[in-house]
């Protein structure tokens, strides 16, 4: 991705022309509430999710001259995601987080049994706990496609994968989320 | 396909990201397969569920006051480098007032109806988001038409149609008095997949009835239109079909059942 190959060389006191700040406004400002809702899925906290979603933002500024494309959903919510994870890193240093691993993170053959059937009797409660407890790679895929509707080449443009992996991630996290509903239901029984 | 293979593409097909042969395949195995179709069956209500209970979080209103202030301080210095950076309309608005003393009086009558919709547009854009800005979207919240209705009389010399779109999936909520053209206007607002829809109603006695194609205005979906004797814009982040559906929906709501039936979407 341009984003992570361009030098940070460029300083925060990047300015944009008045043509350019017309162009951010149609373009990237509208998403805002996009960019604010998958911060909140990925930190998980109100306040540092505004903390992400106005760095991102900087970011974006600051790298106005590289959006090319007339995606800027796309554009914006791929610094949004890269800001967050950066601040989840931050949060959990060293070695106390383990990097994703698909094949580590997704249920074993042998646990894998029947998942949940979606009852009345599952909550919206459950469903939003359920989705706390997958890996965060996971929970992202399933917001941008559930809550925000992108395609899976959208998707592979703002987590920055192949798209063979987004199909692989979105069938894995919603069989976790499956799997975590039918624990947290035998767990209430 | 074996059910192995079916299996591996649920996610896929219940997205229709699937090729359409690999696509009427697994449909096919669907079929006759019930434990497959019990398993698609357990993915579609988790996607139904999950974009039905989970929360669509908007950005707070602090926060969108603090990006709109970083972008505007980006490009502050460079105006201030540069000097002023006049908008393109009013160097067409000046340019208009040249050609008009030059050229003779046809361009008076031209000229300020195409500055008129652009400038409206704005003013209007503007409202939507001093709306969404100020916390002050609503000085009436209701869903109910004969609630909003009866409120607007007394604080306007005219009487705004009202009408509740729920079962074309844009429910009103509320109302409010905002002040577009030089004169207090209503304004109703309808929210459609958690996006926010401002509607601008005010008579208009002279206008030939119409339905202007949407603009887009800093990245907002504009459109306007004139029906008995009203006038129209309507103003959202929405995109510009689902606008443009509630748009023929409000501006003409006589013609909802042929041209509204388009069902509500999540």
């Amino acid at each position: 991705m341009t984003r992570e190959s361009r030098p940070e060389k460029a300083t925060p006191e990047r300015r944009l022309s008045s043509q350019e700040m017309e162009r951010f406004t149609e373009c990237v400002l509208p998403y805002l509430d996009a960019a604010y809702n998958l911060a909140r899925y990925l930190v998980r906290d109100p306040h540092e999710a505004e903390e992400a979603v106005q760095e991102a933002f900087l970011r974006a500024i600051r790298h106005f001259e590289g959006f090319r494309g007339v995606d800027g959903r796309a554009w914006l919510l791929s610094i949004v995601r890269n800001t967050c994870f950066t601040q989840l890193r931050r949060r959990r240093p060293g070695s106390e987080r383990v990097e994703f691993d698909e094949e580590i993170h997704s249920p074993r053959e042998e646990d894998s049994g029947p998942e949940a059937d979606l009852t009345s009797a599952t909550t919206a409660e459950s469903v939003r706990e359920g989705l706390d407890q997958i890996a965060v790679e996971y929970r992202e895929v399933l917001v941008l496609r559930e809550l925000e509707g992108l395609s899976y080449k959208e998707i592979a443009h703002v987590a920055g994968v192949p798209m063979g992996t987004v199909m692989s991630r979105l069938a894995r996290g919603r069989r976790q989320l499956l799997l975590a509903l039918r624990v947290g239901a035998r767990e209430n029984d | 396909m074996v059910c192995r293979e079916v299996m591996d593409r649920l996610s896929p097909f219940l997205d229709d990201e699937l090729d359409p042969v690999a696509s009427r395949a697994v449909a096919h195995h669907l079929e006759s397969c019930p434990s497959c179709s019990a398993a698609i069956d357990r993915q579609r209500k988790l996607s139904e569920s999950l974009r039905h209970d989970l929360e669509y979080h908007r950005a707070p209103d602090l926060l969108r006051a603090r990006v709109v202030r970083d972008v505007r301080a980006a490009a502050g210095r460079e105006r201030a480098r540069a000097g002023p950076a006049a908008p393109s309309w009013r160097w067409l608005s000046a340019a208009a007032a040249v050609i008009a003393v030059v050229g003779g009086t046809w361009v008076l009558a031209i000229m300020p109806r195409v500055l008129g919709d652009d400038a409206t547009a704005r003013e209007a854009v503007s409202g939507h988001i001093r709306s969404l800005m100020a916390n002050h979207l609503t000085d009436v919240a209701s869903t109910d038409q004969h609630t909003v209705k009866p409120w607007f009389a007394g604080k306007l010399d005219y009487s705004p149609p009202v009408t509740d779109f729920a079962a074309a999936g844009y429910p009103l909520v509320g109302g409010r008095l905002d002040y577009l053209q030089g004169r207090p206007v209503a304004a109703l607002v309808y929210l459609h997949r958690k996006h926010i829809i401002n509607a601008f109603v005010w008579p208009e006695a002279s206008a030939h009835e119409q339905l202007a194609p949407a603009v887009t205005q800093q990245g907002y979906h504009v459109i306007h239109g004139v029906h008995a004797g009203m006038k129209y814009w309507v103003v959202s982040d929405l995109n510009e079909e689902e606008l443009a559906v509630f748009a023929r929906m409000f501006v003409a709501p006589s013609a909802k059942p042929s041209q509204g039936a388009v069902p509500p979407q999540r």
